[in-house]
């Protein structure tokens, strides 16, 4: 009993010691995953909106290959993707076409995150936009409407009402999934708590920077929930 | 001169035939009333004429102008039958109200969006805006929503929504307000005050073509009664003929069908 005690009073020292080091380190990692994050976000929204309406095409050659791509990228781990994305263009076409270094691996992972979000997104949005009542179309047809205008001055708000909901849960996992970018060694948070174990600063064999990288993932969920619950309330003003 | 003109209508959905052959006119101010069971055709008429479905076969003339001709192309162009829609206002049976907009929102948006089209709008935009809410706000009035405006479609009843349908497709101003079956979605209560509402507008000698069910409704305000059977008309005159004295045997079936039932 003694021994433990001795054990955690010398694992709290060391951890005191160690977090003026690790701590920064740790939150230069979480701002790569930030950016990851959003940018993600950025690219993915409106492409998502794209390709769910490429999958909603009255041209069937158009639907038919975007819901084929859909499919496949929806049905294929992120992570093979980042390798592919990342890799395949220096491996078999022989071009480098993301540059080197971090902002290279950044490059290549934003963009295999952004297709992948994308595509999970536009069905959200399909799901929304099918979901509106024929009604609401015709009504806006029999006062003169545009289609255009009828997208953007009817429909819009619905779907956004009704999308809310299913989309907090992707950002949701989109926090915890920017960690995939481990795999082709972009420095975000988990990479950067990973090299407290190989050594790094004077630092080696430390487990706990790993696990305390949870804690950023928790309560950027938190932010991001809090965000997005006031988001869905705000648009209660109509039924 | 008959304000409009439907000559030999045909629609079929697939290899039902929804509409076979369906002729009549309209004079400027009548109120029309189309009765008919289930299925008769009378909804997808009036869609016919709001242009949300194309009809296979037939004709429909405003004044001396042709609005479509399934025979010429050159009438059934996207661009203008947006424009052609604006002859005719529809009021639906479900109301379709803008449902992220306020009662006053929805009277307003089609008429601004409409205005943003006209070549002077830029310059007299705070004019137009206003005008347009004046009269959005009279209409409401008019429809007995002083206090309700600002409401959102959810806060108001049956009722009130429906009313609010016919003020936002009275502000367009069109030469035909359709309603199809305005009244079928709502309790016997609310019914009254629509009804009460479509009546006013007859007696301002508004054109109104009127699909319902409300046999008694139908027979004092119109001018005109069609009663639809199977996709064509069976018969067509005064309420006084058609309710009074019908000639045709399917027609008395279904009159006395109302009488049983009431």
């Amino acid at each position: 009993m003694q021994e433990v005690l001795t054990q955690f009073q010398e694992l709290v020292t060391q951890i005191a010691e160690q977090f003026p080091i690790v701590f920064p380190a740790l939150n230069v990692g979480f701002l790569q995953t930030l950016k990851l994050f959003f940018v993600t976000l950025l690219g993915a929204l409106p492409l998502g909106l794209v390709i769910s309406f490429g999958s909603m095409s009255r041209f069937k050659p158009l639907k038919w290959l975007t819901r084929m791509v859909v499919g496949v990228i929806r049905g294929t781990p992120l992570m093979i993707q980042l390798l592919i994305f990342y890799y395949f263009p220096g491996l078999v076409l022989k071009t480098n076409i993301w540059g080197s270094g971090e902002a290279g691996r950044f490059f290549a992972a934003s963009i295999a995150f952004i297709i992948n979000y994308a595509c999970y997104f536009s069905e959200i949005y399909r799901g929304g936009i099918q979901g509106i009542p024929v009604g609401q179309e015709e009504a806006g047809l029999v006062l003169g409407m545009t289609p255009m205008q009828i997208f953007f001055r009817v429909k819009l708000m619905q779907m956004i009402k009704r999308i809310v909901p299913p989309l907090s849960n992707e950002v949701i996992t989109l926090v915890k999934d920017t960690s995939l970018a481990r795999i082709i060694a972009l420095q975000e948070i988990i990479w950067a708590g990973q090299a407290f174990m190989k050594g790094s600063q004077g630092i080696s064999g430390a487990i706990w920077p790993l696990f305390f990288t949870g804690v950023y993932y928790l309560v950027w969920n938190g932010v991001m929930s809090y965000l997005l619950g006031k988001l869905e309330k705000k648009l209660d003003y109509f039924r | 001169m008959s304000v409009l003109k439907v000559e030999n209508i045909q629609k079929s959905f697939g290899d039902t035939k929804v509409l076979d052959g369906i002729s009549f006119t309209m004079e400027k101010g009548e109120v029309l009333a189309m009765i008919g069971s289930s299925g008769s055709g009378k909804t997808t008429l009036l869609r016919c004429l709001n242009f949300l479905e194309r009809p296979d076969g037939g004709r429909i003339l405003m004044g001396d102008k042709v609005l479509f001709d399934a025979a010429d192309a050159r009438t059934l162009r996207e661009k203008e039958i947006r424009k052609k829609r604006l002859h005719f206002g529809l009021v639906f049976q479900n109301f379709n109200l803008f449902p992220q907009y306020t009662a006053l929102q929805n009277v307003m948006l089609a008429r601004e969006l409409l205005a943003k089209e006209e070549p002077d709008y830029k310059a007299s935009k705070r004019r137009i805006h206003e005008e347009i809410e004046e009269q959005s706000r009279s209409l409401l009035i008019q429809m007995g929503l002083k206090d309700r405006m600002q409401n959102y479609p959810h806060q108001l009843s049956g009722g009130q929504c429906q009313r609010v349908a016919i003020a936002r497709a009275l502000n367009l101003q069109p030469d035909i307000l359709c309603f199809d079956e305005p009244t079928s979605a709502l309790d016997p209560e609310l019914t009254g005050e629509v009804l009460k509402v479509i009546r006013e507008l007859a007696d301002k000698n508004t054109t109104m073509i009127i699909v319902t069910h409300e046999m008694g409704f139908a027979r004092d305000v119109s001018s005109k009664v069609i009663f639809m059977d199977d996709g064509r008309i069976c018969e067509m005159g005064t309420p006084q003929e058609v309710f009074g004295n019908p000639q045709q045997a399917r027609t008395k079936q279904f009159l006395a069908s109302y009488k049983n039932g009431v």
